[in-house]
This record gives structure tokens, C-alpha cells and sequence, in this order.
């Protein structure tokens, strides 16, 4: 993407903020469209968090290394069918489509296992003790240290750059924003998966165990609910979920995959869920695609340093005007 | 309850800080005794440079013990927020960035504003800081618990990338030749020179025993005890009559200061600032000395900040995995010993305890533990 199409700088001489207006009306549609592959990314990982939260009032803060770990996932995968990063393989369809299901299906495997492994080892103990919420909290970080620092001993402080077996081909265009392949898969296949999750968690039996921990842990225990076998099927899922996510970030972000790679994205997914209001599945999703698109404007208009701070901000504000996100309710309060 | 039968493990339950209980029982005058030659022995370390202690050749000790006193003075600053009050902080390395860019802003020659001299330039940094501490305090400290958590986060990553991307704050380029305090040595050259950490050592360790009689004398003021009811129970404390927002400000802007100041010392010591080293995991650092110490006890954090800063040069060898080790500590320590390796020792309820013990002759059981529990402490799932 291109942002200086003819810049009008409202500030101008040594001001460190230039509003570019201009290619912010220019590139509405486009910003808008790819705000939405991004957000759609967002969303995947912030349903782990949601997830979590819903089921144990608790920020995972290691989901983001959950996250990395399908992307190291995926781009092991690649390469190990022989792809290098920096070309586009020319594929047969059959072929294409065969390789991406295994990629996504081994890092929804990672990411699904780290998180059960790090649900287990870090949490579980935990609970035993009936600890009080900031030692969860603090462990969470110690474990996001952890995962973080294996990946960097291991492969060290380089990123892994993305190895693409998908060219990014425009295939239609609406208001002279192009839509490509890439988009359309991702956006496609996050609102899938979610709308997979929101009837797991809406319509089964497990889902309504979810729900009933969620509302009322001591209850549902009572009540004959396994709260740990729960409490694992959410992670399960908030980890499968991250791992489909590192798959499209994979096709789509160009930074590629690197240790530290998940902490950003892991505060954007969070700040997508407390957007939409953190433990409620369909507020992840619209927190999600709703920040992919307001950052895109934000980097269109204060250039594209500015995005991450764009986010931080849309985070700390919501969180001091409406901590509750748009839609307030939450999993434990979610109709039957 | 003197019975010779008891087991050891049950007397051990009862009396289980026997040093600290014997160290509050000395008189001042002997407290005074054991501590004047101890803080001459901390003063003269660099100066012994002891074989086992020392750090070289690998790295030089009296920068080594610099780095282990600026770290010492940043886990004091945290832990008023985080021991005292109780308001988990992952934002803190925002303030200690905020502290080292003023110091490089007024001192630097790289800096288009007007040059001071650092011992001007120190308070102003804490005052600045303190400005921060207001504005990032006002709006979110109505939040509680992991959402401060949060916001906090995002206010570290915002400093940093504004350190990043607005052109006067230069960037990755930084800022060369960072001020530093005045005097010089006999042969005219500076005496607080990036090369020699003893005269900073000295410096930094005066500040923190300042800093320590002034925090320790807040602790036991009203406004200790209305930080330690905050910590316990926000809503019990706000019923109570404690102004609890005041209070959450008060140890925040007062944490604030003290991160400036230390990041004031950095940026001087180092004699160059850029947007390196201000990011998330420095902040979790941080952190990690005040919670493995024991957050709240400040003879504990200084431990904490002891073993976070020395023990990676003093072992160069697994330097490279301290993160790692810090990490895995961080969760060890959370299921073992959620309360640091030195609890938080609160004195309102030893008095309770002397008290109970000297009416009814017996000792009861009070956990003074709880320094992070900010909710029901004692309920098991």
C-alpha cells in the first residue's frame, strides 16, 4: 500500500504529526477492505481471550505466544515442503489448497497443545491453591516470558520471514478498492470458524458447560458440570483458534514470525476483545474487524509509524470510558 | 503451647520469621549498630571489590554494582505502587523512559533546548514524571486489578512509541553525551565518567537510602496505612472513610518519581539515550525483582533487585537465558510462594498479634501474607 498519493500536510514545517487527509479520502475503501482481513485476524486470536476470561476472569497474557507458536508452526510446515521465503511457489489448485489445510491444521495442533500445556503446568496449580487473581495474572506473564524466550534460544532474534504460497491477486473491485484472494480467504474462513465456536458454545452440550462455568463455577460444579475438563476445552479452543489466526497471518502480515511477534498482536486481539466487550463471542468478533479498520484509517491518516500507537490509544480509551467494550454482556450472561 | 512434643515443622509454622521478629524487637540504638557498618561495607563494595562477589573480568564491578543499585531504586519506586498500594503496574518502564529523555532533552548537546546542569535537571525529571503520573493516573485508576494492569501495558508501549516516532526525541539516533554531575578528579578529568560506576554507585546508593527513609516514613504515616487498606480491600478501605483515589494517585505519582529518578541516573550514567531499552519485556523485568522479592517488603524488593540485576552479570554465562529464568521463576514462585521470597510484613498486624498474645497468653494464627491478595485471599476453588 502506498500512502503519499499528493500528501496535503495540514501541520507543516517541524511537526512530528502530519494529517494526511488526502490519502485518507483516497484510500477509504481499500483501508477499509483490508481493515477487515487484518481485523478478521484480530478477532480469531481475541476469542481466546474472551474465552478465557469468560470461563476464568483471567487475562492470558501468554495467548499471544500461543499465537506465535502456530506461526512457527506453519512456516515449519512450509518449509519443510520445501518452500523458501521470498518467492511465490506457482501452484496447482489441488496442491494449494492441500498444503494450506495441513499448515492450518498443524499450527490449530501447536497452538491448541501449548495452550492445554500451558493451562496444565502454569494454571492448574493455581486453582488448586485457590490463588487470588493478580498471582494468575503475574504467572500469565512469567509463562509469556517463558514461551517467548524458548522460541528465542531456539531460533534466535531474527524473524522468520513468510513464506507465501499464495500470490496476493486482486480478484474483484468495489468503489476502486481492490479485494483480493488472500482477503477473501481470510475473511471468509474467520467468520467460518467463528460462527463455528459461537454454535459450540451456543448450541452443545460441552457449550453449555462453558456457559455455566462462566456464569457460576461453585453451581456448575454442583450441578454436575466438570469445570476442569471446561476449563481445558477453552483453552483447547481459544488455542485452536490462534492457531488458524497465525495461518492467515502468515498469508497476509508481512512482518512474518518472530519471537517477539506475538506480543503486538496479542495486545491488538486483546484490545479487540474489550472492544466488543471481553467474555462475549460476537463482541470479539466485531471489537476485531472494528480495530483492523480504524487502525488502517489511523495509519492512512498520521502515516504508518503511527498504527500501533493507534491502537494503544483506542485501547486505553475504551478501557477508561466503557471498560465493559460495545456489547456488554458477557459468555456467563448469554441467553441459552 | 511450650509442649516438648510439638513437632518441629509446627513450631516452625508458628514463629516464622524468627529474624525479622528478633530484628523489630532490638532496641534503635543496636538496630542502628548492625546497620551503620553494614551500609559502610554496601558504600565500600566496589571499592573491595570481593573475589567471589566481583563480576570481572567479565563485566567491571563497580558499573556491575551501579546496575544493581539502579535496579535496587527502581524496585523501591514500583513497589509503592505495586507492594504498597496494590495497583499492578506493567507500565513502569513509561516513567523511567520519560526520566532519562528529560535528562537527555535538557543535557544533551543533541537537543535544540537550552542546556542545565544535571542537578538541575534531576528534580525536574522527577517533576516531570510526576506530571505523567497525574495524567496516566486521573482516568485509569478507577480501574481495578488486571484492567490498570492493561492500561498500564498500553501506556509503557505508548512512550515508547513516541520514543520511536516523533522526530525530536531522535529516535534509534539518540541522544550523545547525556550530562552528568559535576566535579572532577585530580587530573581534571570528570569524576562521574561513563567508565567509572563508583562515584554513581555512591550516588545511587545515597539516593536510595534517602528514598527509603522517606518511603519508609510514608508507610508509616496515614497515608502508609491507607495504601495497605487499599491493597487489602479497595471497597472495605472506600466504606471505611479512606479517600482510596486520592491515595491510588498519591503512590502513583510517588512511584512515578522514583522511576524517573532512576531513569534520570541511567540516562546519565550511559551518557546516550535512544528508544532501545524502554520496551515491555524491561518493564516485566522490573516487575519480576519487586514480585520474586516480596512485593510490599522493601528489605525484600531490594533482594529482588539484587538477584534480578547481579546475578545475569555476575554469571555471564546464562546471561542470554535470564528472561527465560525470570520467567520460569516468576511461575515457580507464583504456585510455591505467591508472597515473594520475603513476604510483605505488616505491622498493624503484629501489633494485633502481640496484643492477642499478651491478653490471652497464646499466640494466634494471623497470615501476614496476603500482600497481593487483593480478593478473598482464603478462598479455595
Amino acid at each position: 500500500m502506498t500512502h503519499d498519493l499528493g500528501s496535503l500536510v495540514l501541520a507543516q514545517g517541524d511537526s512530528w504529526i502530519n494529517f494526511d487527509v488526502d490519502s485518507f479520502l483516497n484510500q477509504f475503501w481499500s483501508n477499509t477492505i483490508d481493515g477487515l482481513s487484518y481485523g478478521s485476524i484480530y478477532a480469531l486470536v481475541a476469542l481466546g481471550y474472551t474465552l478465557v476470561y469468560g470461563v476464568l476472569k483471567l487475562i492470558n497474557f501468554a495467548h499471544s505466544e500461543v499465537f506465535i507458536y502456530g506461526a512457527y508452526a506453519t512456516w515449519f510446515v512450509f518449509y519443510g515442503l520445501g518452500f523458501r521465503p521470498g518467492a511465490t511457489a506457482e501452484l496447482p489448485i489441488f496442491e494449494l489448497v492441500g498444503f494450506l489445510l495441513l499448515a492450518l491444521i498443524a499450527a490449530m495442533a501447536v497452538s491448541g497443545g501449548t495452550a492445554v500445556v500451558l493451562e496444565r503446568v502454569a494454571y492448574r496449580p493455581l486453582r488448586k491453591r485457590g490463588a487470588p487473581r493478580l498471582v494468575f495474572l503475574i504467572t500469565a506473564i512469567g509463562a509469556s516470558f517463558v514461551l517467548q524466550q524458548i522460541l528465542f534460544i531456539w531460533r534466535g532474534g531474527n524473524p522468520e520471514n513468510s513464506i507465501r504460497l499464495l500470490r496476493n491477486d486482486e480478484v474483484f473491485e468495489i468503489f476502486g478498492a481492490s479485494v483480493t484472494n488472500v482477503t477473501i480467504i481470510t475473511v471468509i474462513a474467520s467468520i467460518l470458524l467463528m460462527a463455528g465456536t459461537d454454535l459450540f458454545v451456543n448450541r452443545t452440550r460441552f457449550g453449555r458447560g462453558i456457559r455455566a462455568v462462566a456464569q457460576d463455577p461453585d453451581t456448575a460444579t454442583l450441578m454436575g458440570v466438570n469445570k476442569e475438563r471446561v476449563i481445558m476445552t477453552t483453552f483447547l479452543i481459544g488455542g485452536l483458534l490462534a492457531g488458524a489466526a497465525a495461518l492467515f497471518y502468515m498469508m497476509k502480515i508481512p512482518q512474518g514470525a518472530s519471537y517477539q511477534g506475538g506480543f503486538i498482536l496479542g495486545i491488538k486481539a486483546f484490545t479487540a476483545a474489550v472492544l466488543g466487550g471481553i467474555g462475549n463471542l460476537r463482541g470479539a468478533l466485531l471489537g476485531g474487524l472494528l480495530l483492523g479498520v480504524v487502525e488502517n484509517y489511523g495509519q492512512s491518516l498520521f502515516g504508518g509509524q503511527w498504527r500501533d500507537v493507534v491502537a494503544f490509544v483506542l485501547l486505553v480509551l475504551i478501557l477508561m470510558i466503557r471498560p465493559t467494550g460495545i456489547l456488554g454482556e458477557s459468555l456467563g450472561k448469554a441467553r441459552v | 503451647m511450650t509442649v516438648t512434643s510439638t513437632p518441629p515443622a509446627h513450631a516452625a509454622a508458628k514463629r516464622r520469621r524468627p529474624v525479622s521478629d528478633w530484628w523489630n524487637n532490638l532496641p534503635r540504638v543496636q538496630q542502628w549498630a548492625v546497620l551503620i557498618p553494614l551500609v559502610v561495607i554496601i558504600y565500600l563494595l566496589p571499592v573491595l571489590n570481593p573475589p567471589i562477589l566481583t563480576t570481572q573480568p567479565g563485566y567491571d564491578f563497580a558499573t556491575a554494582m551501579f546496575e544493581v543499585s539502579r535496579y535496587a531504586l527502581v524496585a523501591i519506586g514500583l513497589n509503592v505502587v505495586v507492594g504498597q498500594a496494590g495497583l499492578l503496574d506493567l507500565g513502569y518502564v513509561g516513567f523511567f523512559a520519560i526520566g532519562a529523555y528529560v535528562m537527555a532533552l535538557f543535557t544533551s548537546p543533541d537537543s535544540s533546548l537550552s542546556k542545565l546542569p544535571f542537578l538541575v535537571v534531576l528534580p525536574i525529571a522527577m517533576v516531570v514524571t510526576m506530571i505523567f503520573g497525574v495524567i496516566l493516573g486521573t482516568p485509569t485508576l478507577r480501574l481495578r486489578g488486571d484492567y490498570l494492569a492493561i492500561v498500564t501495558l498500553g501506556f509503557g508501549e505508548i512512550v515508547r512509541l513516541l520514543a520511536d516516532n516523533v522526530t525530536p526525541l531522535r529516535g534509534n539516533r539518540g541522544f550523545q553525551s547525556v550530562g552528568h554531575p559535576p566535579g572532577t578528579n585530580a587530573d581534571g578529568s570528570p569524576l562521574f565518567s561513563n567508565t567509572n560506576g563508583t562515584p554513581w554507585y555512591w550516588l545511587c546508593v545515597t539516593l536510595i537510602i534517602l528514598v527509603l527513609l522517606l518511603v519508609g516514613n510514608l508507610e508509616r504515616s496515614r497515608v502508609g496505612r491507607a495504601w495497605v487498606a487499599i491493597r487489602d480491600d479497595e471497597d472495605a478501605a472506600e466504606i471505611m472513610g479512606v479517600p482510596t483515589f486520592k491515595f491510588k494517585i498519591w503512590a502513583f505519582v510517588g512511584g512515578a518519581a522514583i522511576g524517573g529518578l532512576s531513569g534520570a541516573l541511567y540516562a546519565g550514567q550511559l551518557g546516550f539515550v535512544n528508544n532501545q531499552k524502554f520496551d515491555v519485556v524491561t518493564s516485566m523485568l522490573f516487575l519480576a525483582a519487586v514480585i520474586l522479592g516480596g512485593a510490599g517488603n522493601k528489605v525484600g524488593v531490594l533482594l529482588g533487585a539484587v538477584v534480578v540485576a547481579y546475578i545475569p552479570l555476575r554469571f555471564q554465562a546464562i546471561a542470554e537465558y535470564k528472561y527465560l529464568i525470570f520467567g520460569l521463576a516468576l511461575i515457580i514462585l507464583m504456585i510455591f510462594r505467591p508472597q515473594g521470597l520475603l513476604g510483605a510484613r505488616q505491622r498493624l498486624l503484629t501489633y494485633g498479634r502481640q496484643a492477642y498474645r499478651r491478653l490471652l497468653g497464646k499466640g494466634e494464627q494471623v497470615s501476614s501474607d496476603g500482600s497481593l491478595a487483593t480478593e478473598n485471599p482464603g478462598e479455595k476453588v
